[in-house]
């Protein structure tokens, strides 16, 4: 009974909450400007997110997660452009959203075998390798214009979709995280050896969790794509990697709220410094530097709030 | 076709003194503190910097200086500098963290690197600048190859810094005692080694060593920006992967063998664009089979 209730309850939130992002888009309430920062609000909350499924509850640490958004934002953004007819654009789009994802997830699985083999910093030095490898091929791929970067993409994301999938990365994260599998993942965390001891199937897991956060940074990035409508491989640079990172590392690892809370914060702080021009780029780093020290785990810590627990966890 | 051969084999030799250089820095601290030091590549590159004004000092005032002594002037300024540079970063962002776990460690480090890179971004400005030439460049030959004083200079000095560290690292009793730190750290602070000042000696050294090749890399390509030390700074630190990090003498081998795949690719590929792509895929390729490294003895963790 009290099931059904929450599970009322989270859809009734879910559809207000789009509702007032189609009322709020489309009713001329919000200039241009905030809601272009919302959406970037959103896309980096799927991007943290995803980043944190990794980093924060599976412990390990990814530090290409950009080489992923650019798989898929390039994905989509072909599909959109050069696969289907224009006219098409506004139907087709969750689908080509979902095959920029799936292309990402393809990446991950590929880097995956290599760098499971490895623990630890070998994790970072792979991920990263990957992040400059998809960087390099992009930038030697004429038809995708290389270094000069692609566009002709229409402006297909809005408001609605940024906070449809918001909502789909929540959704689906938390799902993942209180069932058996994430527990698993959490396990890994804890500490891999006693892990496998109890007969949780680390590698397997592993790869689970790291797809899966590769096909939302995709999605992420087949968002950004159709925002911008330009996308040049210097914007999926290490830069944006460490964006993410401090996104993560700000909001709490291991804690969807955090994740939210930290993107939100980071995101509106980046545009609020816009007056200060090139010492706001200093100010990111600083902060990295400044939480690892005085608080690594981030505002939330390991906490998460009361809606996002299932209702097994409370006590 | 030997000649040309060998002449490209003498760039990849002077490129891959400089990698090399930065490559032991990386290398030095990997060994002490288990922990990637991913700033290593900007102090290269405030090296550069620092190497460039103290040239433009020595050459600026009126005494008539000999030009071997406005460079070892300028290398000495520049490695003083790097050093305390390294010393402070530790000191400041590393230290606290010694017994945090090791990613927030490594994503202090990539938090550094980022700070210097826009810190200088944001004081210099970001046109780049022109290192002022110390030295006159001479053209030389010698059995068909052509080679100018420069390529000399910078392969001579690394390998007479080289040489050095691997004496002190070897010989004296801080090499001993980084080694030994290196070797079982949880024992040494027991037998009376000052840890603390090992480790820092550890960073002034390694980071000296990057100034030099921040000066030396000025000479031979003397256009200088505030993120030139990312790519440089990220190709060092594969260098120290693949000849295993952790491992001086590997780091050395690492650096020398991904200049000759800078030099080398666009020979084979007809276009310079591809050398990131061949050197992070060699990378992977490597970690997939080898993944200590050529030279890095294997790891086993122990329950």
């Amino acid at each position: 009974m009290k099931k059904t209730n929450s599970l009322f309850r989270s859809s009734l939130f879910a559809l207000l909450l789009l509702f007032l992002a189609w009322i709020l888009s489309s009713a001329g309430v919000l200039n241009l400007y905030i809601q272009q920062v919302l959406m970037y609000v959103g896309i980096n909350i799927i991007l943290t997110l995803s980043l944190n499924l990794v980093n924060g509850y599976m412990g390990e640490f990814s530090v290409g997660h950009a080489g992923f958004m650019a798989v898929g934002a390039y994905v989509a953004s072909l599909l959109t452009v050069a696969v289907f007819p224009r006219a098409w654009g506004p139907f087709i789009f969750p689908m080509v959203l979902v095959c920029g994802g799936l292309a990402a997830a393809l990446a991950a699985l590929i880097i995956a075998f290599p760098s499971f083999r490895t623990r630890g910093d070998y994790l970072a030095i792979v991920t990263l390798a990957f992040n400059m490898i998809v960087k390099s091929v992009l930038e030697n791929i004429d038809a995708v214009g290389g270094p000069r970067g692609y566009m002709g993409m229409s402006k297909l994301t809005n408001l609605v979709w940024v906070v449809f999938w918001v909502l789909i990365t929540l959704l689906v994260l938390r799902n993942f995280i209180y069932s058996n599998l994430g527990r698993g993942v959490v396990a890994i965390r804890e500490d891999e050896l006693a892990a496998t001891l109890v007969s949780v199937n680390t590698p397997r897991l592993k790869i689970y969790a790291f797809c899966l956060s590769a096909f939302f940074a995709g999605v992420a990035g087949g968002l950004y794509a159709h925002l911008l409508q330009f996308i040049n491989p210097r914007s999926f640079s290490i830069l944006k990697s460490t964006d993410m990172l401090v996104m993560v590392y700000l909001g709490g690892i291991g804690s969807l709220t955090g994740s939210i809370l930290g993107a939100t914060l980071y995101t509106v702080l980046m545009e609020l410094l816009r007056p200060l021009e090139l010492w706001r780029w200093v100010v990111g780093p600083l902060l990295l530097v400044l939480l690892m020290i005085f608080r690594p785990t981030g505002i939330m810590g390991l906490r998460e709030s009361r809606w996002i627990r299932p209702a097994a966890d409370k006590i | 076709m030997m000649a040309l051969a060998l002449q490209y084999l003498l760039n990849a030799l002077q490129l891959g003194s400089v990698y090399a250089l930065i490559a032991l820095g990386y290398t030095m601290v990997y060994g002490i503190l288990t922990m990637i030091n991913f700033a290593h590549g900007d102090i290269f590159m405030v090296g550069s910097y620092l190497a460039m004004w103290a040239t433009l000092f020595l050459l600026g005032i009126k005494l008539p200086l000999p030009v071997p002594l406005v460079f070892l002037g300028a290398l000495l300024f520049t490695m003083i500098l790097t050093a305390a540079l390294g010393v402070a970063i530790e000191r400041l962002a590393y230290r606290p963290l010694r017994h945090a776990p090791r990613v927030s460690a490594v994503i202090t480090a990539l938090g550094v690197g980022l700070f210097l890179e826009n810190f200088t971004l944001a004081t210099i400005g970001p046109e780049p600048r022109q290192m002022p030439a110390i030295i006159p460049v001479q053209q030389l030959s010698w059995a068909g190859i052509s080679f100018t004083n420069i390529q000399l200079l910078i392969i001579i000095v690394s390998i007479i810094l080289m040489l050095l560290l691997d004496w002190l690292v070897r010989h004296t009793l801080t090499g001993m005692a980084m080694r030994a730190i290196s070797y079982n750290r949880p024992i040494v602070p027991l037998m009376g080694v000052p840890v603390n000042r090992v480790i820092s000696m550890t960073f002034a050294i390694g980071s000296a060593i990057a100034g030099a090749g921040g000066l030396l890399y000025g000479l031979a390509y003397p256009v200088l920006d505030p993120y030139m030390g990312i790519r440089i700074g990220w190709w060092a630190f594969i260098a120290a992967v693949v000849g295993g990090i952790g491992n001086i003498r590997g780091a050395v081998l690492g650096g020398y063998l991904l200049g000759v795949v800078e030099i080398f690719t666009p020979v084979f590929l007809a276009s310079s664009t591809y050398r990131d792509f061949v050197a992070f895929s060699m990378l992977l390729i490597l970690l997939i089979f080898k993944p200590n490294g050529i030279l890095g003895r294997p790891t086993f963790e122990k329950v």
